[in-house]
């Protein structure tokens, strides 16, 4: 068994409702120094074998068709340890 | 025999009565389609309607984008069928790529739910060719995820090449460029936020009206066929 994590985020020049709402309720809780906020999806895809190169092309399949819209959405592959 | 149009139901769906009304009500039969039945029952064209298909799971139309009877739509859209995708339909329209952008969550997070002013931007496609370009129109909007977004290259050329089928008067969730819809460059496959099927009869339109302002989206359809059918004849 392999674990293999799909991070998805807006790409930075798609305005993020979600992070901005975030962001600006931090300072009226006391969070002070926040820049800035962006919020994203973290899918954890358990596989069957190994974590190995035809796997992760798998995943990465995956991501294209369904875990991400690359229209707006950017991804990123890893395999946790 | 009156133009057949089929309304898609996937689960969740909540706006197919409405938009299998407003088809009756302009006078085409209405067919019910179902979201894993490949088959499109011979219908001349396709409703999209509103809701929030497979829960919006994921992504707001993601998982309906690849349902059996989706299959189906996307195929027959190329080929230049009739589609028009309402609200949640327009999403799956987008997940599809059958229409650039996408719908992201309005500005503000508010849930937005009033009737709306839009001038119609485009009356050269399948679902607006009743219209006049320039003409404002009055109808229901109800949306959390209706913020079109695209990069700056796609909305120069939806520009360009008149693509940009209605825009907000008053854009209410912050969409780029107030777009409220958009079209294929073939013009037949429509997306919309607002809602024209809930602005067809004056008892149920929005109050003070006016109240039918919709329902030109389902008789330009209806027109479009007869007029093709005329040329294939």
């Amino acid at each position: 068994m392999a674990r293999v994590v799909v991070d998805v985020m807006l790409k930075p020049e798609i305005l993020d409702p979600q992070g901005q709402a975030v962001h600006r309720a931090l300072p009226r809780l006391g969070f002070d120094g926040v820049v800035d906020v962006r919020q994203g999806k973290r899918f954890e895809v358990e596989l069957e074998g190994e974590a190995d190169e035809a796997a992760l092309a798998r995943v990465r399949e995956m991501a294209e068709k369904l875990l991400a819209n690359t229209v707006i959405e950017e991804y990123r592959v890893r395999v946790e340890d | 025999m009156p133009a057949r149009i089929g309304v898609v139901t996937f689960p969740g769906t909540q706006d197919d009565a409405d938009a299998l009304r407003a088809v009756r009500i302009a006078g085409a039969e209405p067919v019910s389609l179902w979201h894993r039945d490949a088959d499109l029952h011979g219908v001349d064209a396709i409703v999209l309607p509103g809701g929030f298909s497979y829960g919006d799971y994921l992504r707001c139309g993601a998982i309906a984008r690849f349902s059996p009877v989706m299959e189906s739509v996307i195929a027959a859209a190329h080929e230049g069928m009739p589609v028009l995708g309402i609200c949640n339909g327009f999403q799956v329209l987008c997940e599809s790529h059958l229409l650039p952008g996408a719908l992201i969550r309005n500005d503000g997070m508010l849930f937005v739910n009033r009737d709306v002013r839009l001038s119609v931007e485009s009356a050269d496609t399948a679902w607006t060719s009743g219209y006049k370009v320039g003409q404002e129109i009055l109808i229901p909007i109800k949306n959390g995820e209706g913020k079109f977004t695209a990069d700056e290259r796609t909305l120069d050329e939806l520009e360009a090449t008149g693509r940009i089928v209605a825009r907000y008067l008053d854009n209410p969730n912050g969409s780029a460029r107030a777009i409220a819809g958009v079209a294929n460059a073939a013009g037949n496959v429509v997306g919309l936020m607002p809602h024209p099927e809930h602005a067809v009869d004056e008892l149920t339109g929005p109050y003070p009206g006016p109240a039918t302002d919709g329902l030109a989206f389902f008789t330009s359809v209806l027109q479009r066929l007869i007029d093709s059918e005329l040329v294939t004849a």
